[in-house]
C-alpha cells in the first residue's frame, strides 16, 4: 500500500456521472433473475409510483464499484486490482434508482486498519444525482495485501 | 396501485423460500457484463487457480443480489429492500462442466419493526455450507 494513502474521514470527491438507461437496468436484471416487471416497463414501474423503470437494489454496486476500483488502484491507494478482497457489503437505498438518473459517487473512508497481516479498508459509497438528491448509500470493506508484502510503518 | 406483502400477516419465525437457483459459467458471463465486472477470478478457471480455487467463482455480489431477489420476490414489491447486508465468508466455485453450481437461499422473519418494516436473516449455502455471514434484510411491508 502507499505510504500516505488516505486514512479515516478522507473523502475522494464525486465522481464523473453515471447516465442509468433503462437497457443497462433491463440487462442487470434478467442477469441476477429479478423477473418483477418494474424493472423493464415503464407502465409496471409507473403503476408502482416510480417516474421510471427501477433498478433491483444491488444495481448501485455498479456505479459504485466503477469509482471505487478506479480510486483504489490509483496512486492514492497504490492497490492491485488482483490482490483486493470484497469481503463485506451493505447497501441502504433512500429510494430505488431508475432511468434517467443521472449518478455520482462520493467515497467515504470510514476505517483503515491491519487485520491478520491484511490491509482492511471500509468505504462508504455515497451516491446521489447531479442535482444533489441522495439516493443510496452503499458500505462496502476489502482486504488487500498478505503477510509476505513488506508493510510501510503501521 | 399498491405492491407488497400485508405486515400483519408476517410473524416472527415466517419463513420465506426456500429459492434454489443454479448458477453456470454462462451466468457468472452474463453477470460480468451487466455488472462491469471483469475480474478473471469469475471466469477464468486459470486465474482462479492461480489464487487456489478449483475453478472460477461466483461473484459476491451475484449472491448477494439472489438473496435479495428472494426478499424482494416474497414482499411483492421491487423496490421493498431499506437495508441488505451480506459478509462473503466462503467462494462460490463454479465449475465450467454444464452443471455449474446450486445455491439454497432462505430467509426467516426475525424482527417485527416499526413503519410495518421486517428484519430477515438470509442464508445461503452451496453444497450445504453457508456462503454468507451475518446476512440479513429490512423490508418493507405494506
Amino acid at each position: 500500500m502507499a505510504a500516505d494513502r488516505p486514512a479515516a474521514g478522507h473523502i475522494h470527491p464525486p465522481t464523473e456521472i453515471y447516465e442509468v438507461s433503462r437497457a443497462k437496468i433491463r440487462e442487470f436484471a434478467e442477469a441476477v433473475g429479478a423477473d418483477s416487471p418494474a424493472h423493464s416497463d415503464p407502465a409496471a414501474a409507473r403503476d408502482l409510483g416510480h417516474a421510471d423503470v427501477i433498478a433491483p437494489a444491488t444495481f448501485p454496486f455498479l456505479v459504485v464499484h466503477r469509482a471505487s476500483s478506479r480510486v483504489l488502484s490509483g496512486p492514492e491507494w497504490g492497490l492491485a486490482d488482483a490482490s483486493l478482497v470484497h469481503t463485506a457489503q451493505r447497501i441502504v437505498p433512500t429510494r430505488p434508482v431508475r432511468a434517467g438518473d443521472r449518478l455520482a459517487v462520493t467515497l467515504h473512508v470510514e476505517s483503515v486498519r491491519r487485520l491478520a497481516g491484511r490491509d482492511v479498508v471500509r468505504m462508504r459509497g455515497e451516491v446521489h444525482t447531479d442535482g444533489g438528491e441522495h439516493v443510496v448509500d452503499t458500505f462496502m470493506t476489502f482486504t488487500a495485501g498478505g503477510p509476505d508484502e513488506k508493510e510501510t510503518g503501521r | 396501485m399498491t405492491a407488497g406483502r400485508d405486515y400483519d400477516s408476517v410473524a416472527v419465525g415466517t419463513v420465506l423460500g426456500p429459492l434454489t437457483v443454479p448458477v453456470t459459467r454462462t451466468d457468472l458471463v452474463r453477470y460480468a457484463g451487466a455488472a462491469g465486472d471483469f475480474n478473471p477470478l469469475h471466469f477464468s478457471d486459470r486465474s482462479a487457480q492461480q489464487a487456489g480455487f478449483p475453478s472460477a467463482l461466483a461473484h459476491g455480489m451475484l449472491t448477494m443480489a439472489l438473496a435479495a431477489r428472494l426478499v424482494t420476490g416474497w414482499s411483492g414489491d421491487p423496490a421493498a429492500l431499506c437495508d441488505v447486508a451480506v459478509r462473503f465468508t466462503r467462494p462460490v466455485p463454479v465449475p465450467d462442466d454444464g452443471v455449474g453450481a446450486r445455491l439454497d437461499i432462505r430467509g426467516t422473519v426475525t424482527a417485527k419493526l416499526d413503519g410495518r418494516r421486517v428484519r430477515v436473516a438470509l442464508d445461503v449455502r452451496c453444497d450445504d455450507v453457508k456462503v454468507l455471514g451475518s446476512a440479513q434484510a429490512v423490508v418493507q411491508l405494506t
